[in-house]
């Protein structure tokens, strides 16, 4: 396909969704044709993404001039490996969720479909701008408008308990990135006069070491979709959200832009060298290691099987940051490769818990006994991805624990290493007792909640729809731990120019 | 047209006021709305020329009134900060004639229209004088033109509590011209001049002989114009007009009358006095700074109490105002430019968001927030166009105000004053919470009362909506005419002082 450059697939990824939320309001009376034209996009994107990968593997750069938004800032695409392999993650998963969406929405009833639907490709177009971003304020600008756009996806069912997470959500993510995000990165254009991502950095030797330790902080914490702590609390919010919301947006968009936006920013406008073996950057390493352990002992704690994942993801988003805080091209491979590895396990393990929902109304971890029987499909998927979670062969996340590990000990940090194996210890522990309920536990009778609400006596599986969605990425979850090529291949040329 | 160019600093202001004297005569509103339209349709192609010209040439258009030479006769000098100024106003004006017709019809009584647009006209007129003369004198009497005309746009408002409003701010308004007029006088005893250009030349030498008399110049003009653009803490007139004045009234004042007022504050800061006396013989910056700041907080923080969505965004202009003083105040290139790109990018901001709640206004009868629940569902477009505004208040990139907020917080990096650029971005966090007290109320609450029935305005009203809301959008992304032609102009005001 000679007519297909780099750069028309590049533009085209952003573009795509774009034109699908323009078209879904047209058809918001015909739900099939509505759906058709989301199904199309995604599949669309995803050729979109796979046609590019081999492309950029191979060599390819390719960049896009907007325009100059204000003398010396540039708006532009300029994709390379480790934005490609971002892109590649969420293009590929938009049509699965898609299929998974459809069966929820219809099977649950809920209102305001097209909304929903507009604002998922929206959500979609600015994940790609964000991935795909050749500079700073480039990506700034599809970072907040990925902020805006889950917004009304948060707050989507408009109850009072809604509103109060979308602000929340709203008050957090947009006061880091403005109060923190911003004027870091004003700062760095002051500094290096320029704003664009280079690899290898472009702020070495343009500040003391406390400076640039300083505005470490502020793109650690400006950057409020890495959830680290104290900034997490949008996240736990953000689970009032329809599931197939969370399990795209909030177990893959949203906090994949928020850990690659940081090891963007560490790897091209630091560059590692300006950064390692600095007191002033060592404490990132602390920072990670703390949200890691605390998150997953707050997981431990919670009964409720979203905010379970929830704080789940909270620990494996600072396995990003701690990597990324050893400064060495091992772990940042191995960080970069955990956006993919943890994206589909986690994607696969929030689908689970909408299947449950949907099939049987039920929310909390105390009530899955011997689930496993009425929904074995659902189940299994559940326990892949929670051995992706705990990072246990075959599923995909062994691969970026091993390189963690490895990193971790190549630098003889220690603190790192024994962090990544004590979470590893927790994750088992809050995860292998839902697989062990669903599977070896006998199914109690149900009793009547407070509504005076049996939850679904005879259920069987979900609707069709979100059952091959779960496997498929359940699947995806085994296939990438034995066939983990393209990721591994852009994860390994991140750091090259 | 190459036979009118030369005249076109005077027709700008000569053309609104004769049709101020025309419509005077009309008993209708329609014939009076028709003429009003047509100048204000006709204004920005003058403005636009005019400023087209001094960016290409990068010489200012002088026009000795009756051909007396400056700096003995009136000398009206438009370079290429004046004709910023002048292209924003008339441009917001024509932006929101095509609304007026209807919003004024709703909203004014049927023997007061054609005052209305009478009084509308010669508010123009002072405000067009105000920005293109270059006698300080006249840009006096101009001043006073446009608030007498403002007192009664304030007064025709519906409520009763306009009338109180008007009358306040007339107090206000008339001792802020009193201290600009004393200013003037004290600065004419010390040069014998009137003129601008030839006051900045001549204040220098003066000040070496008469330190006092020019800083008390400086202190009364200062005091005089920042009552006129509602500087923290002389804003407390402010609100109640906003709040009470015609919807169409409002959203014209808000996008133009405190913007000339602080395109008056920076020409006599840097043209008139200079950098070297405001700046450095006295701590100008300071007090700027201080003020500007605690207008941002305060007023940001009044705005988040405020029950009636009108007065909410007149609060938030309060604080939006602090935040053109502070780029004044840093007085470095990227600060004036983010300041001066402020005064137009808050006007196209401001004037979405205030046409959007004349919208509501028009069809439900109030804009307090009660009366707003479940609006957003009921009035898609409208509120749509609210929510761009709100964004660009809140300065998120891709909107116009992410443009100002940029230049402002690199100004303030320049000038070492870092806590500052922090308390800048806070305070723009702080649009975020009474923008989204709106947002809220109008999407999450079911619809009550009136706005059970409401349905987006006629498409007159609709087109100024969308163009202002479009303008937002625009001016994010294209800064070739806002952000560019600023710093040209803050590059002038500088002196070539980067």
């Amino acid at each position: 396909m000679p007519a297909f450059t780099p750069e028309l697939l590049a533009v085209g990824a952003l573009v795509l969704p774009a034109l699908a939320a323009a078209a879904l309001p047209l058809c918001r009376r015909v739900p099939n044709v509505r759906e058709a034209i989301t199904l199309t996009a995604g599949g669309g994107l995803a050729l979109l993404v796979w046609t590019l990968a081999p492309l950029v593997i191979a060599g390819a750069r390719p960049e896009v001039a907007f325009g100059r938004l204000l003398p010396g800032i540039e708006l532009g695409l300029k994709v390379e490996p480790l934005g490609m392999l971002f892109g590649l993650v969420a293009g590929s998963l938009w049509i699965v969720n898609s299929v998974y969406s459809i069966g929820y929405m219809r099977a649950n009833g809920e209102p305001r479909q097209t909304t929903y639907y507009v604002c998922f490709a929206v959500a979609i177009s600015a994940t790609m701008g964000v991935a795909f971003a050749a500079n700073l304020v480039t990506l700034f600008l599809f970072y907040e408008a990925l902020t805006l756009s889950t917004y009304p996806l948060v707050t989507h069912a408009r109850t009072p308990a809604a509103m109060a997470s979308g602000r929340r959500y709203l008050g957090v993510l947009l006061g880091t990135s403005m109060v923190l995000f911003l004027p870091a990165i004003a700062l760095t254009y002051t500094l290096a006069g320029r704003q664009d991502f280079v690899p290898g950095g472009i702020l070495a030797g343009t500040a003391g070491a406390g400076v640039l330790g300083a505005l470490l902080a502020l793109y650690v914490f400006g950057i409020g979709k890495v959830a680290v702590m104290p900034f997490h609390v949008w996240l736990p919010a953000a689970m009032v959200a329809p599931t197939p919301v969370s399990a795209l947006l909030h177990a893959v968009a949203v906090v994949k832009a928020g850990v690659f936006t940081l090891l963007k920013v560490v790897v091209a406008i630091f560059g590692l060298g300006a950064l390692s073996g600095g007191v002033t950057s060592g404490w990132l390493l602390y920072v990670a290691a703390t949200t890691v352990l605390l998150a997953s002992a707050i997981a431990l704690a919670q009964d409720n099987l979203k905010r379970r994942l929830a704080y789940s993801t909270i620990s494996q988003l600072s396995y990003v940051a701690l990597a990324a805080a050893l400064f060495t091209p091992v772990a940042a491979e191995g960080a970069a490769l955990h956006i993919a590895c943890h994206a589909v396990a986690k994607i696969t393990l929030f689908f689970a818990a909408g299947s449950i929902y949907t099939a049987s109304h039920k929310t909390e971890v105390s009530q899955l006994d011997g689930i496993g029987r009425r929904m074995p499909w659902t189940m299994s998927a559940f326990a892949i991805g929670a051995l992706g979670m705990i990072g246990l062969p075959p599923a995909a996340g062994f691969l970026s624990k091993w390189f963690m590990l490895q990193a971790g000990m190549q630098g003889r940090q220690w603190t790192a290493v024994a962090v990544i194996v004590v979470s590893t210890a927790l994750n088992a522990a809050y995860f292998l007792p839902i697989v062990y309920r669903a599977f070896f536990v006998p199914e109690r009778e149900p009793a009547a909640d407070a509504g005076g609400h049996r939850p679904h006596p005879g259920h069987g599986e979900a609707p069709w729809p979100m059952v091959v969605a779960l496997t498929t990425t359940a699947a995806l979850t085994v296939v990438l731990f034995f066939r983990p090529d393209v990721p591994l291949a852009l994860a390994r040329q991140i750091l090259e120019p | 047209m190459t036979a009118i160019q030369p005249h076109l600093p005077i027709l700008i202001v000569l053309l609104p006021l004769a049709a101020a004297l025309v419509s005077a005569f009309f008993r209708r509103g329609a014939g009076a709305w028709a003429l009003a339209m047509g100048v204000s349709a006709l204004l920005p192609w003058m403005a636009g020329t005019m400023l087209w010209t001094v960016v290409r040439s990068g010489e200012p258009l002088s026009y000795a009134l009756g051909g007396w030479a400056p700096p003995w006769g009136i000398e009206y000098r438009v370079d290429v900060l004046n004709a910023f100024v002048l292209t924003l106003v008339t441009a917001v004006g024509a932006v929101i004639m095509p609304y007026a017709r209807r919003s004024v019809a709703r909203e004014v009584h049927e023997h007061q229209q054609a005052w209305f647009y009478t009084m509308y006209l010669l508010c123009l007129t002072g405000l067009l004088g105000i920005a293109v003369t270059g006698d300080a004198f006249n840009a006096f009497v101009f001043l006073e033109i446009s608030s007498l005309s403002t007192y009664v746009l304030i007064a025709l408002g519906r409520d009763r509590r306009a009338v109180l409003s008007s009358f306040q701010y007339l107090i206000m308004g008339t001792i802020g011209a009193t201290f600009y007029v004393i200013g003037i006088g004290l600065l004419y005893l010390v040069t014998g001049t009137l003129n601008m250009a030839d006051l900045g030349a001549r204040l220098g030498p003066a000040y070496a002989t008469y330190p006092r008399p020019v800083l008390t110049a400086l202190a009364f003009v200062v005091v005089g114009v920042c009552l006129k653009l509602a500087l923290f803490p002389l804003h407390v007139w402010l609100p109640g007009a906003y709040a009470s004045a015609p919807s169409v009234a409002t959203t014209f004042l808000a996008g133009t009358a405190t913007k000339v007022a602080l395109y008056l504050l920076v020409r006599l800061l840097f043209t008139v006095f200079g950098i070297g006396i405001t700046f450095r013989a006295l701590p100008m910056t300071a007090v700027l700074l201080v003020l500007a700041v605690a207008g941002m907080v305060l007023a940001s923080f009044s705005a988040a109490m405020q029950r009636d969505a009108k007065r909410l965004l007149a609060y938030s202009s309060v604080a939006q105002i602090g935040y053109v003083t502070f780029g004044i105040g840093l007085a470095n290139a990227n600060g004036l430019t983010g300041g001066l790109v402020h005064l137009a990018n808050h006007a196209v901001i401001k004037t979405t968001l205030f046409l959007a709640l004349g919208a509501v206004y028009y069809r439900i009868g109030s804009v307090r927030l009660e009366h707003l629940a479940g609006i957003g569902r009921v009035m898609p477009w409208t509120m749509a166009t609210f929510v761009v505004g709100g964004l660009g208040l809140i300065g998120v990139p891709g909107t116009a105000g992410f443009i100002s907020k940029w230049y402002l917080a690199l100004g303030a990096i320049d000038a070492g004053l870092w806590p500052l650029a922090f308390v800048l971005v806070i305070t723009s966090f702080l649009a975020v919470v009474y923008v989204g007290r709106v947002v809220e109320v109008a999407y999450f609450h079911e619809p009550s009362g009136p706005a059970r029935d409401a349905t987006d305005p006629p498409w007159s009203m609709l087109v100024s909506m969308l163009a202002a809301a479009g303008a937002t959008i625009y001016f994010g992304f294209d800064t070739r005419a806002t952000a560019e032609v600023a710093g040209m102009a803050a590059r002038l005001l500088l002196g070539g002082r980067e």
